[in-house]
C-alpha cells in the first residue's frame, strides 16, 4: 500500500538544497525575493528549471540579441517552439535545431533517441508535418576508447527513433576531435511544412480554458535533466544516467497524427510540448506568454507509476507528451481523436486571471507562486569575455606538400574528418516520404513540398577549428557555408537555425568565443539576408574542466520554386568542363591539410569575404535557374583537390585536370572560402565565363569530365576505385575495430 | 484499377505507395484503418511498409492479427491482389497469406540504401512489364529484411517459380556480396501459390517517379494497371 504524499513528508527548503538544485545563493535570494517567504520543495524545483541556464538562456541572452532574426518572408523568429518562413502558396516551412549533448553522452542510444523526439515534436506542435530530419555530430578522437562506443550508439538512437516515426534522415555532418573526448554534441534539426493560417501557437488566452494533457503517461524519468545539461561533467557523471529519459518512437508517430488530426479543427488556442522541464516549463510558458494564470489539478496528470510526488511529476521529462488550451466545449472532439490513436487525454487544469501558478493534489496545494517572476525575473548574466588571441597567418610555402599531390589526396581522403559518412547514412530511413530528390551525401538535401513543384534545400554546417582559431571567422563562415551548399542544388538560402554549443560561460575565454561567434554570425547573415529564425544555446560542455571547440552549428533552410532545376554534386556527363568560381589564394592556416600531413592544427582560419560570397552565390543560381549548370559542389574542408575528388566519386567519372600538375598545396588543399565547382557543356564554356566575369567572381578553367581517374595532379593518375576503396573503408574499418 | 491501402498505427509508407497507385490508375486509393472490418470492391490491396505497432512485438506480429486482416485474407482468397511491401511483407507472412519469415539482418544494422536486384519470374500480374532476369535497382530501408524458411518451402517457392526478385551485386550476379541482409537464397520478394499475393522488401514506390533519380519500380504498377483493367 502507498501511502499518500502530504506536505508535511516533504524535506524543508533550505539555502543548501536550493544550492543542489543548482541555484547560485544570489539566484536562490531573488527566488526568496519573488516568493516572499520559503517555498515548498515543488516551488524550488519549479524555480531551479525555470531559472537554468537551459530554460532561461541567463548567460546568452543579451548576446542574441544581436543576430538579425526579420526578413519579408519571416513568419515568425525566435522565442516560439520553432521558426517559421514563408514559402509562397500560403504554405510556410518550421524548423528548429536542438542539442541532446549530455544525454547522449551519457546515455548514447536514448541520448540521441530522444533528441530526435523533442525537436519533432518543437516542429509538429506549431502545425507543421516533419518532412526531414538532420543531425550535426560531433565526437571525440578516433583514439579515445568511447568514441566508437559513442558513435554506435547515437547513430542507432537517431535511426531507431527516425525511422520508426516515418520522417526522411536526409542530411547532416559528422566530425571527431579530441576536445570532444569528455562531451560529444549530438544536434538533430527538423524541418516540417504548414499552412499559413494553420500555425499554432504557445501562447495560451482565454480565462477558464482548459488545460489539456496529452501522450504518453508521466514517469519518473528524466527528472531534472534539464539541470543536468546545465553543469559541467565529471567523473561520476555516469551516475546521472537515470536522468536520461527513454523514448518511444511509436507513441511519438501516434502523437503526430492525432494532433496534426485535431489541428485541422479549429478546437486548439495554444498547444506546446513537453520538453526540458516537462510540465512545468510548458505551463509557465503558455500562460506566462498570455500573461494569465494557471490551476494544474495533477491527479488528473496520467501517471506510469504509482505514489508519484507533485515534485516529480512537475519535473519529469517523461516523452511524448503535449499540454494545450482548448476552446471550451470541444474537449469530446478532441479526445475521440486521440481515443482512435489510443492516446491519453486528460483535462488537467485551466487558465485563471490571477496571474498565478497553482498546482494542487491529493487535497493539497504543493505551489501558490506568481508566474510572472520564473521568467521575468530569472537572472540575467552580461558575463565578462575575453576575446581569442588573433593567430598568425600561415603561408603555403611554409607547408609543402611531403609527398606527390596524387598520394596526397588519396591519404587525406581516408582521414576521419574527410572519409565518407555512408556507414552512418544507410543506418537512416532518407527516403520515406518519397520526396527525397538529394538525400545524405549531397552538399544540401533537396526534399520536395509534397504535391508540388516546390522543394525545400537544408544543410547544417559549421568547422569548429575555425571557431577555435578566430570566433568572428568562424561564426561568419559557418552560416557562409549553409548559405553556400543550399545554393549549389539551385535554391534560394532562406534563414537559419543555430545551435550554440559552448564550454562553461563563467570563464571569459569560453563566453568570449560565444560573443565573437555570435558576431561573425550575425555580420553573416545580413550580408547574405539570412536571418536566424530558432535555435538552441548548449553550455557546459566541458568534462574535468576542459571545454569543447566552439561550435555554432547552422542549420540553414532554402527553397528551390521549380524542383525541376535541381542540379546534383557528382559530376555529370563525359566531356563537360569544369570551372572553379572564386578566388584561391592558397589560405593553408587551420586546413585539414596542414593538420593531417603536417600535424599542426595552428594559423588564422581562413577570412571570409561575405560580399564575394554573395556575388558568387547570386552568379550559381542564376546559372543554376538558366539550366546551364550541370553540377555543382562548394569547396570546404580539404579546399580544392578534395572538392574534386568528392565530385567524381559522386558522379563515378573521372576528371581530366590540366595546368595543376605543379600546383602547390595552397592551391591544392587551401580552404579559401566562397568557392564553387561547377561542370557546364563543353558549348557553355565561353558564356558562364562571361557571366562569371561579369559578376565580378573569378573563374578558372581546371579541366573535362571523362574516364575513370583523376588526372593531372603531380604524381600520376588517381584511379577512382582506389580513391572509393581509400574514402569508403575508414569509418566501417573503424566501427569494425580495424583501426 | 481500385485499389487500397491498409493503415495500422505506426505505417508510415501508406501515403507513398497510395500516391503511386493513384498516378498510374487515375482512382483514388481507400485508406483502410487497423480496426476496419469491411473494406470497398477493390482490385488490389498494399500493405504498407512502416513499423505497425511499433514492431515492439515480432515485426509484423500484432498487425497480421488486427481485425482488418481478416478481411484482407477473405480478398486474398477471392483472388483480390495483395501487395506487401517492407513492413507489409512481414506482415503477410505473420499473416500466413506468405511462407517463411524476416528476421533481423545479418549486419543486426538497419540499411537504407539502392540494391541490386534480379527479376525472376516476370508471370505474374505484379511483374508482366519486367523482363525475364531484368537487371533493376530499387531502395530498401529495414532492419529486419533477412528472409528464411525452412527446406521445404524454399523448395517449393524455387521450384514453383515463386521467387520474384532476388538480391544481386551491382553486376547483377546472385551472390553474398550483393545481398543486404543475410536473406536466403537472396531472397527480396516472393508470390503466394496463385501469384496473386506479392512480398517484398524493396520499396518500388520510392523508384516511381524520375524526381526519385530511378523509375525501376514503376513497371510493378503498370503491370498491375493493365492487369486489373
Amino acid at each position: 500500500m502507498s501511502v499518500t504524499h502530504t506536505p508535511d513528508r516533504e524535506p524543508k527548503v533550505t539555502a543548501e538544497l536550493a544550492a543542489e538544485h543548482g541555484l547560485k545563493p544570489d539566484e536562490y535570494a531573488s527566488m526568496l525575493e519573488s516568493v516572499g517567504r520559503t517555498p515548498t520543495l515543488t516551488e524550488l524545483g519549479i524555480y531551479s528549471v525555470m531559472w537554468s541556464e537551459h530554460c532561461s538562456y541567463k548567460s546568452s541572452r543579451v548576446w542574441l540579441k544581436k543576430l538579425p532574426t526579420t526578413a519579408p518572408w519571416v513568419i515568425c523568429g525566435p522565442g516560439e517552439n520553432a521558426g517559421v518562413i514563408d514559402i509562397g502558396d500560403g504554405q510556410a516551412a518550421i524548423f528548429k535545431m536542438e542539442s541532446h549533448n549530455h544525454p547522449s553522452f551519457i546515455e548514447p542510444y536514448q541520448g540521441a533517441a530522444t533528441g530526435v523526439g523533442g525537436i519533432l515534436r518543437d516542429v509538429f506542435t506549431m502545425g507543421a508535418r516533419p518532412v526531414a530530419n538532420l543531425n550535426a555530430l560531433r565526437f571525440g578522437e578516433p583514439a579515445n576508447p568511447k568514441t566508437r562506443h559513442l558513435v554506435a550508439g547515437v547513430v542507432a538512437g537517431i535511426g531507431g527513433y527516425g525511422n520508426c516515426v516515418g520522417v526522411p534522415t536526409v542530411g547532416g555532418e559528422t566530425n571527431f576531435h579530441k576536445a570532444y573526448n569528455g562531451n560529444c554534441l549530438v544536434n538533430a534539426m527538423t524541418v516540417g511544412v504548414a499552412q499559413t493560417d494553420k500555425i499554432f501557437y504557445s501562447k495560451a488566452a482565454g480565462v477558464g480554458k482548459p488545460v489539456v494533457y496529452v501522450g504518453s503517461k508521466t514517469g519518473r524519468d528524466g527528472i531534472h535533466g534539464a539541470t543536468m545539461s546545465s553543469a559541467e561533467f565529471t567523473e561520476d557523471s555516469e551516475a546521472k544516467r537515470p536522468t536520461v529519459q527513454v523514448g518511444d518512437p511509436f507513441t511519438e508517430k501516434l502523437l503526430i497524427e492525432a494532433c496534426l488530426e485535431l489541428m485541422a479543427t479549429d478546437a486548439i488556442v495554444a498547444i506546446q510540448d513537453m520538453g526540458a522541464a516537462g510540465l512545468t516549463s510548458s505551463s509557465v510558458e503558455m500562460a506566462g506568454k498570455g500573461g494569465l494564470g494557471i490551476d494544474l489539478d495533477l491527479d488528473a496528470v496520467p501517471q506510469r507509476e504509482a505514489g508519484m510526488t507533485p515534485y516529480e511529476i512537475m519535473l519529469s521529462e517523461s516523452q511524448e507528451r503535449m499540454l494545450m488550451i482548448l476552446e471550451p466545449g470541444r474537449e469530446e472532439e478532441a479526445k475521440r481523436i486521440f481515443d482512435k490513436w489510443e492516446l491519453d487525454f486528460a483535462v488537467i487544469g485551466k487558465l485563471t486571471d490571477n496571474g498565478r501558478m497553482v498546482i494542487r493534489m491529493h487535497g493539497h496545494t504543493w505551489c501558490d507562486v506568481e508566474l510572472a517572476p520564473l521568467f521575468d525575473k530569472a537572472p540575467l548574466y552580461n558575463r565578462p569575455t575575453e576575446p581569442t588571441p588573433p593567430q598568425a597567418e600561415i603561408a603555403a610555402a611554409d607547408a609543402p606538400l611531403k609527398a606527390s599531390a596524387r598520394d596526397t589526396l588519396l591519404a587525406l581522403m581516408g582521414t576521419p574528418d574527410l572519409a565518407s559518412r555512408r556507414w552512418i547514412w544507410e543506418q537512416y530511413d532518407s527516403q520515406v516520404g518519397a520526396d527525397t530528390m538529394i538525400g545524405p551525401g549531397g552538399d544540401a538535401a533537396l526534399v520536395r513540398v509534397h504535391g508540388t513543384p516546390k522543394a525545400l534545400a537544408m544543410t547544417t554546417d559549421c568547422t569548429p577549428r575555425y571557431c577555435y582559431a578566430d570566433p568572428v571567422r568562424g561564426g561568419a563562415q559557418a552560416v557562409a557555408e549553409a548559405y553556400r551548399n543550399i545554393i549549389t542544388v539551385g535554391a534560394l538560402p532562406l534563414a537559419i537555425t543555430d545551435n550554440m554549443n559552448f564550454g562553461n560561460p563563467e570563464k571569459p575565454r569560453i563566453m568570449g568565443q560565444f560573443a565573437g561567434c555570435i558576431e561573425g554570425m550575425a555580420e553573416a547573415c545580413r550580408v547574405l539576408d539570412f536571418p536566424v529564425v530558432s535555435g538552441n544555446v548548449s553550455l557546459y560542455n566541458e568534462t574535468n574542466g576542459e571545454g569543447i571547440l566552439p561550435t555554432p552549428a547552422i542549420g540553414g533552410v532554402g527553397l528551390l520554386k521549380d524542383s525541376t532545376l535541381a542540379i546534383g554534386s557528382g559530376v555529370k556527363a563525359e566531356g563537360d568542363v569544369v570551372l572553379l568560381f572564386g578566388e584561391t589564394k592558397g589560405h593553408v592556416g587551420q586546413s585539414l591539410y596542414l593538420r593531417e600531413v603536417h600535424g599542426r592544427e595552428e594559423g588564422a582560419p581562413p577570412p571570409v569575404d561575405l560580399a564575394a560570397e554573395r556575388r558568387a552565390g547570386d552568379l550559381v543560381r542564376g546559372l543554376i535557374e538558366a539550366r546551364t549548370l550541370t553540377a555543382c559542389h562548394d569547396l570546404a574542408d580539404g579546399g580544392l583537390a578534395v572538392g574534386l575528388a568528392e565530385m567524381a566519386l559522386r558522379g563515378k567519372k573521372g576528371i581530366a585536370l590540366t595546368g595543376l600538375e605543379a600546383a602547390d598545396a595552397g592551391l591544392l588543399f587551401g580552404e579559401d572560402q566562397g568557392r564553387y565547382l561547377v561542370t557546364v557543356a563543353a558549348g557553355d564554356v565561353a558564356a558562364v565565363t562571361d557571366a562569371a566575369k561579369a559578376a565580378g567572381v573569378p573563374v578558372t578553367t581546371l579541366g573535362t569530365v571523362g574516364g575513370d581517374a583523376i588526372t593531372g595532379l603531380g604524381g600520376g593518375a588517381l584511379a577512382l576505385a582506389d580513391l572509393r576503396e581509400v574514402h569508403e573503408g575508414w569509418l566501417p574499418g573503424y566501427m569494425a575495430g580495424d583501426a | 484499377m481500385k485499389s487500397a491501402v491498409i493503415v495500422f498505427p505506426g505505417s508510415n509508407c501508406e501515403r507513398d505507395i497510395a500516391v503511386a497507385l493513384e498516378q498510374v490508375s487515375g482512382h483514388k486509393t481507400f485508406h483502410a484503418w487497423h480496426r476496419d472490418t469491411d473494406l470497398p470492391e477493390v482490385d488490389v490491396i498494399a500493405v504498407p511498409g512502416g513499423f505497425s505497432y511499433g514492431d515492439y512485438l515480432r515485426c509484423g506480429a500484432m498487425a497480421a492479427n488486427s481485425p482488418v486482416m481478416r478481411v484482407v485474407k477473405e480478398r486474398a482468397a477471392q483472388g483480390v491482389k495483395v501487395i506487401g511491401v517492407c513492413n507489409g511483407f512481414q506482415i503477410l507472412t505473420e499473416a500466413g497469406l506468405l511462407p517463411g519469415a524476416l528476421i533481423r539482418n545479418q549486419s543486426l544494422k538497419y540499411i537504407c540504401k539502392t540494391v541490386d536486384l534480379k527479376v525472376e519470374n516476370t508471370d505474374s500480374a505484379f511483374t508482366r512489364h519486367y523482363t525475364p532476369g531484368q537487371h533493376i535497382g530499387i531502395p530498401v530501408g529495414h532492419g529486419e529484411g533477412n528472409y528464411v524458411a525452412d527446406e521445404e518451402t524454399l523448395k517449393r517457392l524455387e521450384g514453383e517459380g515463386r521467387v520474384a526478385f532476388r538480391y544481386t551485386d551491382a553486376a547483377g550476379v546472385v551472390n553474398a556480396a550483393g545481398n543486404p541482409n543475410g536473406a536466403t537464397n537472396n531472397i527480396a520478394g516472393i508470390f503466394n501459390e496463385t501469384r496473386t499475393v506479392l512480398g517484398m522488401m524493396p520499396h518500388p514506390e520510392r523508384a516511381f517517379d524520375p524526381q526519385h533519380g530511378n523509375t525501376d519500380g514503376r513497371a510493378l504498377f503498370t503491370s498491375l494497371l493493365e492487369s486489373l483493367s
